[in-house]
């Protein structure tokens, strides 16, 4: 019960915070010795402002970890965090406006990463707006071993974020709007199951808004293809002590009930041990956090 | 938080924060509100458990619980509702497997538990009362959000009365109840409860609430109401607590919005004996220790050298 093991609750601050995309931010955070405990699809808790506005944390999950280039100054290089969001609600409204220098506090990183599945195996990685965040850390691994493809849908342009730093990894991505204003006009789900079709061996990742994991894990199913998903959920503690955030698991029954903690279980899961029956009767899934 | 960040001087003289609740030794008077603490293993990586007064179990009921459908929370203005629904591994599986982990923990432990019939709770307290890691139970008799049991119980002096008699009956361990401050005048139930034999009182469990998402036109919570907690309810709190203090002569554990020292002053100063934090764990999981450090900082300054100079001294 040392403090040292107590490390992955830090006050830093913020070294950037730009607009990427109409609506969508990217924050880069002060993060020392984050990076190695960090798995791809974990996620932190993070408090917008040290005070109690708003008062709950919010989670997001972890774009990426780094290094920025060393000062001349002699310092060693400093590790920082990144995460990826869309202004939706008042605690990201008052995200938004944050600025450089600005005091933050972060707990994680938090949550049951992706499964890297096997290696040389193909991989197609499904996001769905937002839900394209937690895909990047995987695909930077993925890219060691296997082929990567990366299905990338939207409602309309602005929110297709981020493509061309997946296609620097080596990714062969592939874009598709519901207005046609990118890419292929419609659900990216009909880009899978073409996909699919083409390489039927392929291990999938999917993160994106629930009706879209939906199909995802109707069509891979049907093709009898592993399917990992990251979920989004309200949250307050984001350490299982809460259990805000909980789906229903496989033989989940009232007098059994077998919950998972979104923070704690996940907030990957194979798809196979969701009740997709009953978690679609249920519309506890923010659609983007609606915070 | 200003005023909330004191630091203790390296040289002063540290005062005593030890209080004592229905016989249990607290080291502080300092423990989680239940069921924002789990059980508090979930907790163990992010605090030294050992520097709390006591640790107080999520909500125990006879058999397993399921809990409420989802969406079970929501953030308000300096607050949260939550309709988590009492979701609890039961007292039985709470024995084998959840209390082993606080067996080596230097800190009481504190049960709380409910049941949906008056038969359940004498059932729950039955099968705690001979386990020696249990210090204290903690009667619940106020959760909004599940339809049976809880509140029912809370709300009526006569039927609080009569589960804190008979779990006074299956139990010898010492005995808190947590009060609803969903009532008219909880000082009715404060003193009922212990007319019937509590050796303390807890108060208060969160308020009900309800919000609305006006797009979709629905409650923001899949049971449409909920317990509201946090910062928002703490005038409530330390109003409810001060008359109940007023009305009972057994020891007061205040409850109710706290998230800093100054915050647990307030409940101490009215006369409660020792505060629960809660939704502040969410918040910031060294909360709690951000409070007593933060209490031991003030009687320093204010040359307080035992914190119970401080119980109760409000001045009206």
């Amino acid at each position: 019960m040392k403090e040292s093991r107590r490390m992955n609750n830090f006050k830093t601050i913020i070294l950037s915070n730009q607009e990427i995309s109409s609506g969508y931010y990217r924050m880069r955070i002060l993060a020392p010795e984050f990076g190695q405990g960090a798995r791809p699809g974990q996620f932190i808790m993070f408090r917008v402002q040290t005070s109690l506005l708003p008062l709950l944390r919010r989670p997001f999950g972890i774009f990426q970890t780094g290094f920025l280039p060393a000062d001349c100054d002699g310092q060693p290089p400093k590790e920082y965090l990144e995460i990826l969001y869309k202004v939706v609600g008042g605690g990201t409204t008052i995200m938004s406006g944050l600025h450089e220098g600005d005091r933050v506090e972060v707990l994680g990183p938090l949550g049951r990463g992706f499964d890297m599945g096997t290696p040389g195996t193909e991989k197609i990685l499904v996001g769905g707006g937002i839900g394209l965040v937690p895909l990047y850390m995987l695909a930077r691994e993925l890219v060691k071993t296997s082929k990567v493809r990366l299905l990338m849908g939207g409602r309309r342009r602005d929110d297709i974020i981020a493509v061309t730093e997946f296609e620097r990894l080596g990714v062969e991505t592939y874009v598709s709007t519901e207005d046609g204003s990118l890419g292929e006009e419609g659900l990216i789900t009909q880009v899978l199951e073409r996909k699919l079709q083409k390489y039927p061996q392929a291990d999938v990742y999917a993160c994106g808004p629930m009706p879209m994991l939906e199909a995802v894990q109707q069509i891979c199913a049907t093709h009898k293809v592993p399917l990992q998903v990251s979920l989004e959920a309200l949250m307050a503690c984001g350490v299982g002590a809460c259990l805000g955030c909980v789906v229903k698991g496989v033989g989940h029954t009232e007098q059994s009930p077998r919950y998972l903690c979104t923070c704690k279980e996940g907030p990957v899961f194979r798809a196979e041990q969701l009740d997709w029956q009953k978690m679609a009767q249920e519309d506890g899934y923010c659609e983007g956090c609606k915070s | 938080m200003t005023g909330c960040a004191m630091k203790t001087e390296k040289n002063a003289k540290r005062p005593n924060l030890a209080v004592e609740i229905a016989g249990i030794k607290l080291k502080n008077p300092v423990m989680p509100a239940s069921g924002t603490f789990g059980y508090g293993e979930e907790y163990a990586p992010y605090i030294d458990l050992e520097q709390l007064g006591a640790i107080v179990t999520k909500g125990l009921s006879l058999n397993p619980k399921a809990g409420n459908p989802t969406p079970r929370i929501a953030e308000t203005v300096s607050g949260m509702l939550n309709a988590i629904g009492l979701q609890n591994v039961g007292v039985d599986d709470f024995i084998k497997y959840k209390l082993p982990f606080l067996r080596e923990v230097n800190t009481p432990v504190i049960v709380n538990f409910f049941g949906n019939t008056l038969e359940d709770y004498g059932e729950a307290a039955k099968r705690l009362a001979d386990i020696p890691e249990v210090a204290g139970l903690e009667l619940n008799i106020s959760c909004p959000n599940v339809k049976q049991g809880g509140i029912v119980f809370g709300t009526d002096p006569k039927a609080a009365s009569e589960v804190v008699n008979l779990v006074r009956k299956n139990s010898k361990k010492p005995l808190i109840v947590k009060l609803t401050p969903n009532v008219t005048d909880i000082t009715v139930v404060a003193r009922a409860v212990e007319e019937a034999g509590a050796d303390a009182i807890c108060c208060i469990n969160t308020l009900t609430g309800m919000a609305v998402d006006v797009k979709t036109r629905k409650p923001r919570l899949a049971n449409t109401t909920g317990g509201l907690s946090g910062p928002a309810v703490r005038p409530v709190a330390v109003r409810m607590v001060h008359q109940v203090v007023q009305a009972v002569k057994v020891p007061v554990i205040g409850v109710g919005g706290i998230v800093c020292a100054m915050d647990a002053l307030e409940f101490l100063i009215v006369g409660a004996t020792a505060v629960q934090v809660g939704t502040a764990n969410f918040v910031d999981p060294r909360a709690m220790l951000n409070v007593v450090e933060g209490i031991e900082a003030f009687c320093i300054e204010e040359g307080i050298s035992d914190i119970r100079e401080l119980i109760g001294s409000i001045k009206l």
